[in-house]
């Protein structure tokens, strides 16, 4: 497990401070410079994020480039967030959970019903929250993104340990109340997250939570 | 099975191009690395709604798995099984570490230009698959986390990983029926993690028999629950 670090940043000078409710999806602007934090309000919450550049959403997150790129596949501390044209556009500078999923994605009606039974369609997805804010938020629908700019997302808080014989698990977290994590814009970033909804799997308890989201200047 | 089988027809994709083509459902594909050493990078579209396409996470969560083999499916975004492998004679199929783009391979292997090389020119991943993605009016937003058939990387406890180098031989292959009408998109370049310091792709043959639909009995269909329900919703796709 990696080092813990932890930030010297006071919530009290943040520029924006939010709670995203257990189930909502969430998007905004995070300029270059700026620190973002998430933090796991109660513990175990998962957190699917996906970023775009600001500028032109083609150029995104890569989940692969940021694994290939780094040779490693969790992130943590010092972990550089890469985008689909080799650009970093996040640093991880705080982290006092110590390991972070890129490979599990999203939930979504269509999985579900594979993952856990046919008539588990109906629930509700972060899928489905990702399609509701690129519908809604201005910030999505003047840039025209739609489900093709939906790809791999990262899973902040989430604990999926592989194995050297290629083993995938949904272990149980290792995050609690209080724990956080921060990155480093290093380039202006639309931020697109859905607080998973997910109520099958005991990674979180069967219980989704809310989290804060906190932005300060640089 | 495939040996028995005359092949309807056989290609090669020599080392570092790129290849598409519609593969029909009931049709399958023996992937060939003629040489040893090969990656063959792909990904796979619906042909009527190419909106629905691989999706990594889902096919890794899906199967508890972190690679592919035989009894492995790759699934599409809306939970339907795309194709399976119904045959492996490499054992790990690669599908957490994309493709190369040009900076990567300029930066590994030095600078070629069509203008002094000719065909021999170092062609990345990355190109491979967008030239033949804007053949179908598909583009950037539509790459996303690909297979690299025949390429094996593993983690550690910390999870840095290691390529395998020599994972395949020459004349392994991989046998991939198609469950669905599926735009196959492939590039022959280098794997990103790829230990050679020489650029030197393998070429991969193609080679397409009539497999049928997958059988109640299907080794991939009965891999997992989790596969059942996914072939379930395929074949509802289909009715």
């Amino acid at each position: 497990m990696s080092q813990l670090i932890e930030s010297k940043l006071d919530p009290k000078n943040a520029v924006l401070s939010e709670v995203c409710k257990a189930g909502n999806p969430w998007i905004a602007e995070v300029k270059k410079g700026q620190i973002f934090r998430i933090l796991d309000l109660e513990g175990n919450q998962a957190v699917d994020t996906l970023f775009y550049c600001a500028a032109d959403p083609e150029e995104r997150y890569s989940a692969v480039d940021t694994i290939a790129r780094q040779g490693k596949l969790y992130l943590t501390t010092g972990s550089v967030l890469y985008s689909s044209e080799g650009n970093p556009m996040l640093t991880i500078v705080a982290d006092t959970c110590g390991r972070h999923d890129t490979l599990g994605g999203a939930c979504a009606a269509e999985s579900n019903t594979v993952r856990y039974s046919l008539d588990k369609r109906p629930m509700h997805s972060c899928r489905d929250n990702f399609m509701h804010a690129l519908n809604h938020c201005d910030c999505a629908t003047h840039r025209q993104m739609s489900k093709r700019d939906i790809t791999a997302n990262i899973n902040f808080f989430m604990n999926v340990p592989v194995t050297a014989e290629g083993g995938l698990s949904f272990a149980d977290g290792i995050s609690g109340a209080g724990k956080y994590v921060e990155m480093r814009a290093e380039m202006d970033v639309v931020v697109l997250i859905s607080n998973c909804p997910q109520l099958n799997n005991p990674c979180n308890a069967y219980n989704p939570t809310p989290v804060q989201l906190l932005v300060w200047n640089a | 099975m495939a040996e028995q089988t005359k092949f309807l027809w056989e290609e090669l994709v020599p080392g570092g191009t790129h290849w598409s083509g519609l593969i029909r459902r009931g049709t399958a594909l023996r992937l060939t690395d003629t040489e040893g050493g090969a990656n063959l990078s792909a990904l796979f579209y619906n042909t009527e709604d190419k909106l629905e396409r691989y999706n990594m996470p889902d096919t890794l969560k899906a199967q508890h798995t972190a690679f592919l083999t035989k009894g492995n499916v790759c699934y599409s975004d809306m939970g339907r099984v795309m194709c399976s492998i119904i045959e492996d004679s490499v054992g790990w199929h690669d599908t957490i570490c994309g493709i190369t783009d040009s900076a990567m391979i300029e930066a590994k292997y030095g600078k070629t230009a069509f203008q002094t090389h000719r065909n021999a020119m170092y062609r990345n991943g990355k190109d491979g698959l967008l030239i033949e993605l804007a053949k179908y009016g598909l583009g950037k937003r539509d790459l996303v986390a690909n297979v690299n058939f025949f390429s094996k990387v593993i983690p550690d406890e910390a999870g840095n990983l290691s390529f395998v180098t020599g994972h395949s031989k020459a004349g392994n292959y991989v046998d991939v029926r198609f469950d669905m009408n599926v735009l196959l998109v492939l590039s022959a370049a280098p794997h990103p993690l790829e230990s050679k310091t020489t650029y030197q792709p393998a070429t991969v043959k193609l080679s397409a028999w009539h497999a049928g639909l997958a059988e109640a009995d299907d080794v991939c269909r009965n891999a997992c629950e989790q596969n059942q329900r996914g072939f379930i919703n395929t074949e509802r796709y289909y009715l």
